[in-house]
């Protein structure tokens, strides 16, 4: 096994962090700072808020970048580094501090979110410039940035919750940041119960680690793990944290919110609901992999569960209209690779991020692409209404493509280094396994190619349908600079960033150190070439049936019938019926029954004495308000007559 | 300083001034409010002198302890003492009162005589908050206890809302009926003990050989006592009524401190004077605190009228607080004690925000809002605020508390711990859909204007906020002063945590 390699994290082995990384706690301090100015400020700040936002943002990139290179000057073994905080939590025989852990992993993240997340907050300037709660918006942002930069620079379990949930209040805030809009609202309320549950699990896996290692630090539990701990209680605690990982990533079975979650303004789809929120769940999953190392069996569980997601995510992204709900499709399904891959173990987890750092790129890209299209399209979302607009926006049609092409994993763009050696890991094992798994990801590709086309041909190519005239009038232009200029750095990401950082295995090296590597000798089932030859095909196959359908053939504008298995995926495999059916329903039942019956019943029921005050006729209730105002009185002066008997007594 | 009566002096000047206010002259007749916060916040200050007095590191089991013989003839004696559990209760108390007189500043705007009394039983209800948690004489205590009932049967029945009365006689039967049951188990514990002039010491009846029987009745007299006043499913009933009636600073002091009378009780009393019995009620007991969170956050969901939902919540809460007791860990103990704390806060910014907006809407009913977003944004953000620390987001205080508790019902019992924590989905739904119900959608069509929060009401709201993220944040110094107290309870029970199952090497940190 590769534990070796694993860095002992905890203050112990981890050397303590000096220098610049001594003031990593800025990067969570600094936006948080930008939150509480615009939200605490007031309407004092509507004028300049949204810049002093974006202008933390930069800032908590730019320490990030300077803790990075102080990383990089030291060698790889001693570059984690562990950032002693404050004693947080002495509770009884729990005694916890609060610290960071900057290591390669979460400086990883680091950088990835505080750069997205900063283009990010310079679109929002041009795409929310005439929201009268702009403010409001961006103070929510810094407070997503903050809580996404706690979440993955904790040092235990607990303190990875605190960003854990934030980020999802965030979350919850941003999605229904048009709540006068009731189905918004419903949106976001639906994204805080869904994660709730996968909390639960969360919550749960604390307890057992509590429990059963006395500690929940991510050292203190890696070292419980590594020394021996039962398979059954890491087996538990690997499941508990899937749960919760699949409440924050959207997996199955707890992936119905991200669809919903689409209502939210068009950056925070990209930033929260792609990028980076979503993905903390295989964040998780591999900061963990000490735990599922050990447990094979939550590890053949993440892979399931990636698998399903993957195709399931695809299969609802072919059929969508609503040109954000196809992307959100795809991020789940995207997600799914990546999930898949940490669940594979030493030889996934590097691919795993290193998918989701592409991911990062390509998909927030189209995301915002989407969002210039809707801003040059008076916030039309049917992609049956778009058609043609390759013409009218250059740049968001240029850097759409490169996204485009990267998903697709075509080669040399950048999810082809993440996706391509996914499904080669995929394929590696004994048995049936890698058959399966292998298989999925495989098809997987094929019905992205499909799905992606289809979006990009029905926005950008074939007849318009729309017209510049009459009562829908449209007339698609393209966006303001500071929208269009994120846009084409991402797209520069898209495209570059994956040969960028394999170039000699970089990326992967980088990680190694943290989650351990590639072991010598495992090689697919099948040949790579040929398995990359498979893969190109399939998604050439992809790309050609969406062309024929969506580019070259007319489109219709209202949307078709379509066949039995068109409609399941239009209503997303029937997971909110599911969901109403299995939990909703009952629950409302239960709880109707439940009011009632503590009306009726406890309240009526807890014997003769309240039996006596339960009725409600007036005439009973006289009775009693006199009963009861003089037996109060009696009382007062029984005791004050009894207390004054003894006084003298004495 | 080391003998200065801190305890009788917090006591003695909130009870001055229910008589100065009382005794106002008609001509100063409305600044009866301004008097009563002038005495709350002295209070407050001796309150916090008294907390500089405290050292959490000392052997006593309490301390700033006063004691003077009162009847001796019965073992009674004027004993009063704190130890941090008891303390920090009665800072949040002395700290929610300025508070709740700052938010019924506009209670009885008829004033006059009235409003006088009003604020005066306010101020005598505080007294004996002080008294209850700084007893340390079994019968004072006892006396304590039921003294309460009065200014708050009397703030209820005669300041409330429209069943008022019927409110008030619910509670106030439920309350003496549980007081009652107890007095026979505190006469019954006195022929137990040592007896003697001091007899009722709960020093001196700490860790006496009661014998199985004896102990376990007169466990259960306690116990139930302390269920209906905290309160536990199934003698919950009477606190929807009673919150929903009272006024909202009635209902603060009596969800956010008196209920507390009842935990606390548990832990001083029912843990530390009867060890046996208690562990051998811990199933029972457990069984219900699992009901009351589930039942109470079921309930909740269910609630059309804001302030019995948030009663509901409460019923859940007080699930948490007494789960995290009878787990009998340091863990679940400390996170309980913390929990008392925190729900105080917590429910008190729901209560009294949740009552600003009933003011301005003219209603209890959560369907007669929506959209209020955009009528009252910044009353919408502080209500969300209040929501959260109430659904334990991390972050806010509750959360801490929370956790805690869970984790510490774990060690001993698994089964327990995982169902209570399906409390934690529950309690997203009640709050989440409460504000969606009130606060989204369009905005409404309003025949007056309405304010958005006032400066009086930001006074109100911003300690409690200021509470939920310090708190949320940095727990330790509360921490600190509860933990010592939790141990010490915990050793008289005779129990010690459990240790980690799957331990390496034992090296773990």
């Amino acid at each position: 096994m590769t534990s070796l390699a694993h860095l002992a994290t905890a203050d112990g082995a981890a050397t303590a962090a000096t220098g610049v990384t001594a003031y990593a706690w800025l990067l969570v301090a600094l936006p948080l700072l930008g939150a509480a100015v615009l939200l605490f400020g007031g309407r004092a700040t509507d004028k300049w808020g949204p810049l002093f936002a974006t202008a933390m943002s930069w800032a908590a990139f730019v320490v990030g970048f300077v803790v990075w290179l102080a990383m990089l000057g030291r060698d790889g073994e001693d570059r984690a580094a562990h950032l002693h905080l404050f004693n947080w939590v002495p509770a009884g025989s729990f005694n916890l501090d609060a610290g960071m852990l900057v290591d390669q992993l979460s400086v990883t993240f680091v950088l990835l979110v505080t750069f997205v997340g900063s283009l990010i907050h310079v679109y929002s300037i041009g795409y929310m410039e005439h929201d009268p709660d702009k403010r409001r918006f961006f103070a929510y942002l810094n407070l997503f940035v903050a809580a996404m930069l706690l979440l993955v620079l904790a040092d235990s379990y607990l303190l990875l919750y605190v960003g854990w949930e934030g980020v999802g209040l965030a979350s919850y805030l941003l999605i229904g940041f048009w709540n006068h809009n009731p189905a918004y609202a419903t949106a976001a309320n639906k994204a805080f119960v869904v994660n709730r549950v996968g909390d639960f699990g969360l919550s749960v896996g604390i307890m057992i680690m509590f429990a059963a290692f006395g500690t929940v630090t991510f050292a203190g539990v890696q070292q419980a793990a590594e020394g021996g701990a039962g398979e059954g209680v890491l087996t538990a605690i690997g499941l508990m944290l899937l749960l919760g990982a699949c409440g924050k990533s959207a997996q199955f079975p707890l992936q119905s919110w991200l669809g919903d979650a689409m209502a939210g303004p068009t950056p925070v789809s990209a930033l929260i609901h792609a990028a980076t929120m979503v993905t903390a769940g295989v964040y998780l999953v591999v900061r963990s992999s000490f735990v599922f190392d050990h447990a094979p069996n939550a590890q053949l569980a993440v892979v399931i569960v990636g698998a399903i997601t993957l195709i399931f995510g695809a299969i609802v992204g072919c059929a969508k209209d609503d040109i954000k709900k196809a992307l959100a499709a795809s991020t789940m399904s995207q997600i799914g690779y990546m999930m898949l891959a940490a669940g594979l173990g030493p030889v996934g987890y590097a691919f795993a991020i290193f998918h989701l750092l592409t991911h990062g790129f390509f998909k927030a890209g189209m995301f915002l692409g989407a969002g210039s299209v809707m801003h040059g399209m008076n916030d039309q979302v049917d992609m049956r209404r778009f058609g043609g607009l390759s013409g009218a926006m250059k740049i968001t049609w240029i850097t759409f493509g490169l996204g485009w092409l990267a998903i697709l994993g075509v080669p040399p763009f950048s999810g082809f280094w993440s996706k391509d050696k996914i499904i080669e890991a995929a394929f590696i094992g004994e048995g049936w396994r890698p058959w399966v798994f292998g298989g999925a990801a495989l098809i997987g590709a094929g019905i992205t190619a499909f799905y992606m086309s289809r979006l990009f041909f029905m926005t950008f190519h074939g007849t318009k349908r729309w017209q510049t005239d009459g009562d829908d009038a449209v007339h698609p232009h393209e966006s303001p600079r500071t929208m269009t200029i994120p846009m084409m750095v991402l797209a520069v990401g898209s495209g570059l960033l994956g040969l960028v950082l394999s170039l000699g295995g970089t990326f992967t090296h980088w990680l190694e150190p943290v989650v351990g590597g590639h072991e010598e000798g495992e090689h697919p089932v099948l040949p790579v070439w040929l398995l990359m030859t498979l893969t190109l095909l399939l998604v050439a196959g992809g790309v050609l049936l969406a062309w024929m359908r969506y580019w070259r053939d007319e489109v219709p504008q209202v949307q078709p019938t379509g066949s039995l298995a068109t409609r399941a995926a239009r209503r997303d495999l029937y997971q909110d019926d599911v969901n109403e059916g299995v939990f909703m329903r009952p629950g409302l039942h239960l709880t109707r029954a439940l009011v009632f019956a503590d009306t009726r019943g406890v309240d009526g029921g807890v014997g003769g004495l309240a039996a006596l005050v339960g009725g409600t006729s007036s005439r009973l209730r006289r009775l009693q308000n006199g009963f009861a105002r003089s037996y109060a009185l009696t009382m007062l002066a029984g005791v004050v007559v009894i207390l004054g008997a003894m006084w003298v007594i004495q | 300083m080391t003998n200065f009566p801190w305890l009788t002096v917090i006591g003695v000047i909130p009870l001055i001034g229910a008589a100065v206010v009382a005794g106002l002259p008609a001509g100063l007749t409305d600044r009866a409010k301004h008097v009563a916060l002038g005495f709350s916040l002295v209070t407050l200050v001796f309150g916090i002198a008294a907390a500089l007095q405290f050292e959490n590191t000392s052997d006593q089991q309490f301390q700033l302890t006063e004691q003077h013989e009162w009847i001796p003839q019965f073992g009674v004696s004027y004993a009063l003492g704190v130890d941090g559990i008891a303390l920090v209760m009665i800072l949040m108390a002395l700290l929610l009162t300025p508070v709740c007189i700052l938010a019924a500043w506009r209670d009885v705007p008829e004033g006059g005589k009235r409003e006088k009394n009003y604020f005066a039983l306010m101020l005598v209800l505080v007294t004996f908050m002080v008294g209850v948690f700084a007893a340390t004489d079994v019968f004072l205590f006892y006396v304590f206890f039921e003294a309460m009932l009065i200014p708050v049967y009397f703030l209820i029945g005669s300041y409330g809302g429209p069943r008022r009365q019927y409110a008030a006689v619910k509670f106030l039967l439920f309350s003496l009926a549980g007081g009652l049951v107890m007095l026979v188990g505190v006469i019954a514990l006195y022929r137990y003990g040592p007896g003697g002039a001091d007899g009722f010491l709960v020093a001196k009846l700490t860790g006496l050989d009661l014998g199985a029987t004896p102990e376990r009745l007169m466990f259960v007299a306690f116990f139930f006592a302390f269920a209906v006043k905290a309160p536990m499913w199934p003698v919950h009933t009477w606190l929807p009524d009673a919150a929903t009636e009272a006024r909202p600073a009635t209902a603060v002091l009596l969800v956010g401190v008196l209920d507390k009378v009842g935990t606390y009780g548990m832990i001083r009393f029912c843990l530390q004077l009867f060890p046996e019995a208690s562990k051998w009620a811990t199933p029972v007991v457990l069984v219900l605190a699992v009901i009351s969170i589930l039942y109470g956050a079921l309930l909740a969901i269910g609630q059309t009228d804001i302030m019995r939902l948030i009663a509901y919540t409460s019923v859940s809460h007080f699930g948490f607080i007494v789960l995290g007791i009878f787990a009998l860990t340091t863990t679940g103990g400390a996170g309980s004690a913390l929990y008392m704390l925190n729900h105080g806060f917590s429910t008190a910014a729901l209560f009294l925000i949740g009552a600003m907006l009933v003011a301005r809407r003219g209603s209890k009913r959560i369907p007669d809002f929506g959209g209020w977003q955009r009528v009252t944004p910044g009353l919408a953000g502080v209500f969300l605020v209040a929501g959260l620390s109430g659904l334990a987001l991390p972050g806010l205080s509750s959360f801490i508390s929370e956790i805690m508790v869970l984790v510490g019902t774990f060690q001993r019992y698994p089964a327990a711990a995982v169902i209570a924590t399906a409390g934690i989905v529950l309690a997203a739904l009640y709050i989440l859909l409460m504000y969606k119900r009130m606060m989204t959608g369009p905005k409404p069509e309003l025949t007056t204007p309405v304010r958005d929060i006032t400066r009086r009401e930001k006074l109100v709201v911003a300690p409690l906020i200021a509470a939920f993220l310090v708190l949320g944040f940095y727990p330790k110094p509360a921490l600190d002063m509860l933990n010592p107290a939790v141990s010490k309870t915990l050793h008289y029970v005779g129990v010690t945590d459990p240790a980690p199952t799957s331990a390496a090497d034992g090296s773990t940190k």
